[in-house]
Protein backbone atom coordinates (compact mmCIF):
# COMPACT_ATOMS: atom_id res chain seq x y z
CA UNK A 1 0.00 0.00 0.00
CA UNK A 2 1.91 2.91 -1.18
CA UNK A 3 -0.87 5.53 -1.54
CA UNK A 4 -1.66 7.98 0.92
CA UNK A 5 1.58 9.15 1.46
CA UNK A 6 -0.02 12.58 2.47
CA UNK A 7 -1.40 11.08 5.78
CA UNK A 8 2.09 10.75 6.73
CA UNK A 9 1.99 14.06 7.47
CA UNK A 10 -0.50 14.23 9.69
CA UNK A 11 1.93 12.83 12.53
CA UNK A 12 2.94 16.24 14.30
CA UNK A 13 7.12 14.94 13.73
CA UNK A 14 6.54 14.62 10.14
CA UNK A 15 4.25 18.13 9.80
CA UNK A 16 6.80 19.70 12.24
CA UNK A 17 9.98 19.87 9.60
CA UNK A 18 7.41 20.05 6.29
CA UNK A 19 6.38 23.39 8.21
CA UNK A 20 9.60 24.67 8.70
CA UNK A 21 10.91 24.30 5.30
CA UNK A 22 7.33 26.00 3.63
CA UNK A 23 7.57 29.06 5.69
CA UNK A 24 9.97 30.55 3.79
CA UNK A 25 8.22 30.86 0.39
CA UNK A 26 4.90 31.07 1.85
CA UNK A 27 6.67 34.88 3.91
CA UNK A 28 8.59 35.47 0.42
CA UNK A 29 5.53 35.20 -1.60
CA UNK A 30 3.16 37.40 1.11
CA UNK A 31 5.58 40.40 0.88
CA UNK A 32 6.10 40.13 -2.95
CA UNK A 33 2.14 40.14 -3.80
CA UNK A 34 1.66 42.93 -0.67
CA UNK A 35 4.05 45.35 -2.40
CA UNK A 36 2.73 44.72 -5.69
CA UNK A 37 -0.70 44.94 -4.85
CA UNK A 38 -0.61 48.06 -2.42
CA UNK A 39 1.56 49.76 -5.59
CA UNK A 40 -1.52 48.84 -7.56
CA UNK A 41 -3.99 50.18 -5.01
CA UNK A 42 -1.91 53.54 -4.40
CA UNK A 43 0.06 54.43 -7.84
CA UNK A 44 -2.32 52.56 -10.48
CA UNK A 45 -6.13 52.56 -9.35
CA UNK A 46 -7.69 55.39 -10.63
CA UNK A 47 -9.65 58.02 -7.72
CA UNK A 48 -13.14 56.98 -6.87
CA UNK A 49 -15.31 59.44 -8.32
CA UNK A 50 -17.69 59.30 -5.81
CA UNK A 51 -15.40 58.49 -2.79
CA UNK A 52 -12.16 60.31 -3.88
CA UNK A 53 -9.38 58.46 -2.40
CA UNK A 54 -10.83 57.39 1.03
CA UNK A 55 -12.10 54.22 -1.25
CA UNK A 56 -8.03 53.11 -1.19
CA UNK A 57 -8.82 51.73 2.21
CA UNK A 58 -10.83 48.57 0.10
CA UNK A 59 -7.39 47.45 -0.51
CA UNK A 60 -6.75 46.34 2.90
CA UNK A 61 -10.54 45.55 4.25
CA UNK A 62 -11.87 43.41 1.52
CA UNK A 63 -9.01 40.92 1.53
CA UNK A 64 -9.16 41.36 5.66
CA UNK A 65 -12.63 40.36 5.50
CA UNK A 66 -12.85 37.83 3.28
CA UNK A 67 -9.62 36.16 5.55
CA UNK A 68 -11.59 36.32 8.49
CA UNK A 69 -14.23 34.78 7.46
CA UNK A 70 -12.30 32.03 5.87
CA UNK A 71 -9.49 31.24 8.53
CA UNK A 72 -12.72 30.78 10.58
CA UNK A 73 -14.17 28.31 8.00
CA UNK A 74 -10.76 26.73 8.09
CA UNK A 75 -10.17 26.45 11.67
CA UNK A 76 -13.96 24.82 12.39
CA UNK A 77 -12.81 22.62 9.73
CA UNK A 78 -9.90 21.50 11.70
CA UNK A 79 -11.80 21.39 14.97
CA UNK A 80 -14.14 18.77 12.53
CA UNK A 81 -11.44 16.18 11.51
CA UNK A 82 -10.12 16.21 14.74
CA UNK A 83 -13.53 15.10 16.30
CA UNK A 84 -13.88 12.98 13.83
CA UNK A 85 -10.17 11.31 13.05
CA UNK A 86 -8.62 12.04 16.94
CA UNK A 87 -5.52 13.35 15.36
CA UNK A 88 -3.29 15.54 17.40
CA UNK A 89 -2.26 17.89 14.78
CA UNK A 90 -5.96 19.03 14.26
CA UNK A 91 -6.44 20.55 17.02
CA UNK A 92 -3.02 22.31 16.99
CA UNK A 93 -3.92 23.71 13.69
CA UNK A 94 -7.07 24.89 14.78
CA UNK A 95 -5.10 26.83 18.09
CA UNK A 96 -2.47 28.07 15.46
CA UNK A 97 -5.18 29.80 12.71
CA UNK A 98 -7.67 31.31 16.06
CA UNK A 99 -5.03 34.73 16.58
CA UNK A 100 -4.40 35.37 12.95
CA UNK A 101 -8.16 35.08 12.45
CA UNK A 102 -8.73 37.20 15.22
CA UNK A 103 -6.19 39.71 13.69
CA UNK A 104 -8.01 39.80 10.30
CA UNK A 105 -11.62 40.50 11.82
CA UNK A 106 -9.83 43.60 13.87
CA UNK A 107 -8.38 44.37 11.16
CA UNK A 108 -11.89 44.43 8.46
CA UNK A 109 -13.54 46.17 11.48
CA UNK A 110 -10.97 49.13 12.39
CA UNK A 111 -10.93 50.09 8.69
CA UNK A 112 -14.18 49.76 8.16
CA UNK A 113 -15.08 52.32 10.62
CA UNK A 114 -12.29 54.62 9.22
CA UNK A 115 -14.02 54.13 6.07
CA UNK A 116 -17.51 54.43 7.52
CA UNK A 117 -16.67 57.51 8.81
CA UNK A 118 -15.91 60.13 5.21
CA UNK A 119 -18.41 58.10 3.36
CA UNK A 120 -21.63 56.85 5.57
CA UNK A 121 -20.85 59.45 8.46
CA UNK A 122 -20.44 57.35 11.33
CA UNK A 123 -17.92 54.94 13.12
CA UNK A 124 -19.97 52.32 13.79
CA UNK A 125 -24.12 51.21 13.37
CA UNK A 126 -25.78 48.09 14.74
CA UNK A 127 -26.29 46.71 11.20
CA UNK A 128 -26.41 43.17 10.16
CA UNK A 129 -22.93 43.04 8.78
CA UNK A 130 -21.42 45.07 11.43
CA UNK A 131 -22.67 42.96 13.93
CA UNK A 132 -22.16 39.42 12.64
CA UNK A 133 -18.40 40.25 12.23
CA UNK A 134 -18.43 41.87 15.77
CA UNK A 135 -19.57 38.32 16.86
CA UNK A 136 -16.80 37.07 14.60
CA UNK A 137 -14.13 38.83 16.67
CA UNK A 138 -16.03 37.54 19.78
CA UNK A 139 -16.12 33.71 18.63
CA UNK A 140 -11.95 34.09 17.71
CA UNK A 141 -11.60 35.34 20.97
CA UNK A 142 -13.86 32.61 22.74
CA UNK A 143 -12.32 30.02 21.37
CA UNK A 144 -9.10 31.03 22.15
CA UNK A 145 -9.79 32.14 26.37
CA UNK A 146 -11.81 28.61 25.96
CA UNK A 147 -8.65 26.88 24.93
CA UNK A 148 -6.49 28.52 27.04
CA UNK A 149 -8.69 27.66 30.19
CA UNK A 150 -8.69 24.21 29.97
CA UNK A 151 -5.68 22.34 30.90
CA UNK A 152 -5.70 18.99 29.18
CA UNK A 153 -4.48 20.02 25.37
CA UNK A 154 -6.62 17.20 24.17
CA UNK A 155 -9.99 18.12 25.95
CA UNK A 156 -9.31 21.69 25.27
CA UNK A 157 -9.13 20.75 21.38
CA UNK A 158 -12.56 19.40 21.92
CA UNK A 159 -14.08 21.65 23.56
CA UNK A 160 -12.81 24.46 21.20
CA UNK A 161 -14.11 21.79 17.90
CA UNK A 162 -17.55 22.22 19.56
CA UNK A 163 -17.09 26.33 19.91
CA UNK A 164 -15.94 26.43 16.66
CA UNK A 165 -17.99 24.08 14.99
CA UNK A 166 -21.15 26.18 16.55
CA UNK A 167 -19.56 29.36 15.64
CA UNK A 168 -19.61 28.63 11.98
CA UNK A 169 -23.10 29.41 11.23
CA UNK A 170 -21.98 32.85 12.06
CA UNK A 171 -20.30 33.02 8.57
CA UNK A 172 -22.44 32.29 6.06
CA UNK A 173 -24.70 34.84 8.73
CA UNK A 174 -21.91 37.62 7.78
CA UNK A 175 -21.75 36.72 4.37
CA UNK A 176 -25.39 37.29 3.04
CA UNK A 177 -26.32 39.59 5.63
CA UNK A 178 -26.07 42.33 3.00
CA UNK A 179 -28.74 40.02 1.01
CA UNK A 180 -31.23 39.18 3.68
CA UNK A 181 -31.81 42.25 5.50
CA UNK A 182 -31.19 46.15 4.81
CA UNK A 183 -28.33 47.32 5.75
CA UNK A 184 -25.75 50.57 5.25
CA UNK A 185 -23.32 48.05 4.09
CA UNK A 186 -23.05 47.91 0.25
CA UNK A 187 -23.68 44.37 -1.51
CA UNK A 188 -20.70 42.02 -2.37
CA UNK A 189 -18.05 43.76 -4.97
CA UNK A 190 -17.00 40.88 -6.95
CA UNK A 191 -19.33 38.33 -8.03
CA UNK A 192 -18.38 35.21 -10.18
CA UNK A 193 -21.78 35.57 -11.84
CA UNK A 194 -21.19 39.08 -12.65
CA UNK A 195 -18.56 41.35 -13.86
CA UNK A 196 -17.16 43.27 -11.32
CA UNK A 197 -18.33 46.81 -10.52
CA UNK A 198 -15.14 48.39 -10.37
CA UNK A 199 -12.12 49.46 -12.82
CA UNK A 200 -10.08 46.81 -13.52
CA UNK A 201 -7.22 48.27 -11.84
CA UNK A 202 -8.74 48.40 -8.16
CA UNK A 203 -9.99 44.68 -8.71
CA UNK A 204 -6.73 43.44 -9.34
CA UNK A 205 -5.27 45.72 -6.15
CA UNK A 206 -7.65 43.92 -4.10
CA UNK A 207 -7.32 40.51 -4.93
CA UNK A 208 -3.45 40.68 -4.81
CA UNK A 209 -3.97 41.84 -1.31
CA UNK A 210 -6.09 38.97 -1.13
CA UNK A 211 -3.41 36.45 -1.87
CA UNK A 212 -1.06 38.62 -0.09
CA UNK A 213 -3.47 37.84 3.05
CA UNK A 214 -3.63 34.09 2.45
CA UNK A 215 0.28 33.47 2.14
CA UNK A 216 0.71 35.73 5.30
CA UNK A 217 -1.99 33.73 7.19
CA UNK A 218 -0.11 30.06 6.05
CA UNK A 219 3.18 31.42 6.78
CA UNK A 220 1.96 32.89 10.16
CA UNK A 221 -0.05 29.53 11.18
CA UNK A 222 2.58 27.45 9.91
CA UNK A 223 4.65 29.10 12.37
CA UNK A 224 2.51 28.91 15.27
CA UNK A 225 1.69 25.24 15.16
CA UNK A 226 5.67 24.56 14.78
CA UNK A 227 5.59 26.64 18.39
CA UNK A 228 2.73 24.87 19.54
CA UNK A 229 4.20 21.51 18.75
CA UNK A 230 6.90 22.35 20.64
CA UNK A 231 5.22 23.16 23.46
CA UNK A 232 2.77 20.17 23.64
CA UNK A 233 5.48 17.59 22.49
CA UNK A 234 8.37 18.91 24.53
CA UNK A 235 8.77 15.65 26.47
CA UNK A 236 8.48 13.03 23.63
CA UNK A 237 10.90 11.44 22.27
CA UNK A 238 10.86 12.75 18.78
CA UNK A 239 11.37 16.25 20.26
CA UNK A 240 14.34 15.61 22.26
CA UNK A 241 16.48 13.65 19.43
CA UNK A 242 15.28 16.80 17.20
CA UNK A 243 16.93 18.85 20.06
CA UNK A 244 13.70 21.16 20.32
CA UNK B 1 0.93 58.29 -11.06
CA UNK B 2 -1.67 59.72 -8.91
CA UNK B 3 0.36 62.27 -7.30
CA UNK B 4 2.35 65.01 -8.12
CA UNK B 5 4.40 65.50 -4.41
CA UNK B 6 4.69 63.63 -1.45
CA UNK B 7 2.47 65.84 0.16
CA UNK B 8 -0.37 64.92 -1.83
CA UNK B 9 0.49 61.37 -1.38
CA UNK B 10 0.00 61.97 2.25
CA UNK B 11 -3.00 64.38 2.18
CA UNK B 12 -4.77 61.55 0.10
CA UNK B 13 -7.43 64.20 -1.11
CA UNK B 14 -7.98 65.22 2.28
CA UNK B 15 -8.76 61.50 3.55
CA UNK B 16 -5.26 61.13 4.94
CA UNK B 17 -6.26 60.30 8.72
CA UNK B 18 -8.58 57.77 7.71
CA UNK B 19 -6.18 55.83 4.76
CA UNK B 20 -3.66 56.16 6.73
CA UNK B 21 -5.21 55.49 10.27
CA UNK B 22 -5.99 51.93 8.17
CA UNK B 23 -2.99 50.87 6.76
CA UNK B 24 -0.96 52.02 9.90
CA UNK B 25 -2.70 50.36 12.57
CA UNK B 26 -2.93 46.91 10.27
CA UNK B 27 0.73 47.02 9.86
CA UNK B 28 1.11 47.93 13.54
CA UNK B 29 -1.31 44.40 14.09
CA UNK B 30 1.16 42.57 11.57
CA UNK B 31 4.18 43.77 13.76
CA UNK B 32 3.00 42.85 16.95
CA UNK B 33 1.88 39.11 15.74
CA UNK B 34 5.15 38.87 14.12
CA UNK B 35 7.21 40.13 17.85
CA UNK B 36 4.04 37.57 19.85
CA UNK B 37 5.44 34.89 17.76
CA UNK B 38 9.14 35.87 17.87
CA UNK B 39 8.86 35.88 21.62
CA UNK B 40 6.86 32.89 22.01
CA UNK B 41 9.83 31.03 20.32
CA UNK B 42 12.75 32.79 22.59
CA UNK B 43 10.61 31.31 25.77
CA UNK B 44 10.71 27.80 24.15
CA UNK B 45 14.35 28.44 23.52
CA UNK B 46 15.12 29.44 26.83
CA UNK B 47 13.47 26.40 28.21
CA UNK B 48 15.53 24.39 25.97
CA UNK B 49 18.65 25.49 27.46
CA UNK B 50 17.12 24.88 30.97
CA UNK B 51 16.43 21.39 30.57
CA UNK B 52 19.68 20.90 28.98
CA UNK B 53 22.08 22.01 31.54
Amino acid sequence: MRGEWWLRYAAPQAFFPLAGRLIPYFAILAVVLALCGLYLGFFVAPTDFQQGEAYRIIFLHVPAAWMSMFLYVVMALWGALGFVLNTRLSGMMASSIAPTGALFTFIALWTGALWGKPTWGTWWVWDARLTSELILLFLYVGFIALKASIDDPRRADRAGAVLALVGVVNVPIIYFSVQWWNTLHQGASVSLTRSPSMATTMLWGMLLMALAAWMYSIAVCLARVRLIIREREREMAWMRELGQ
Amino acid sequence: MNWGSLQAFLDMGGYGLYVWGSYGVAALCVVIELVALRARARRLDGQMTETAS
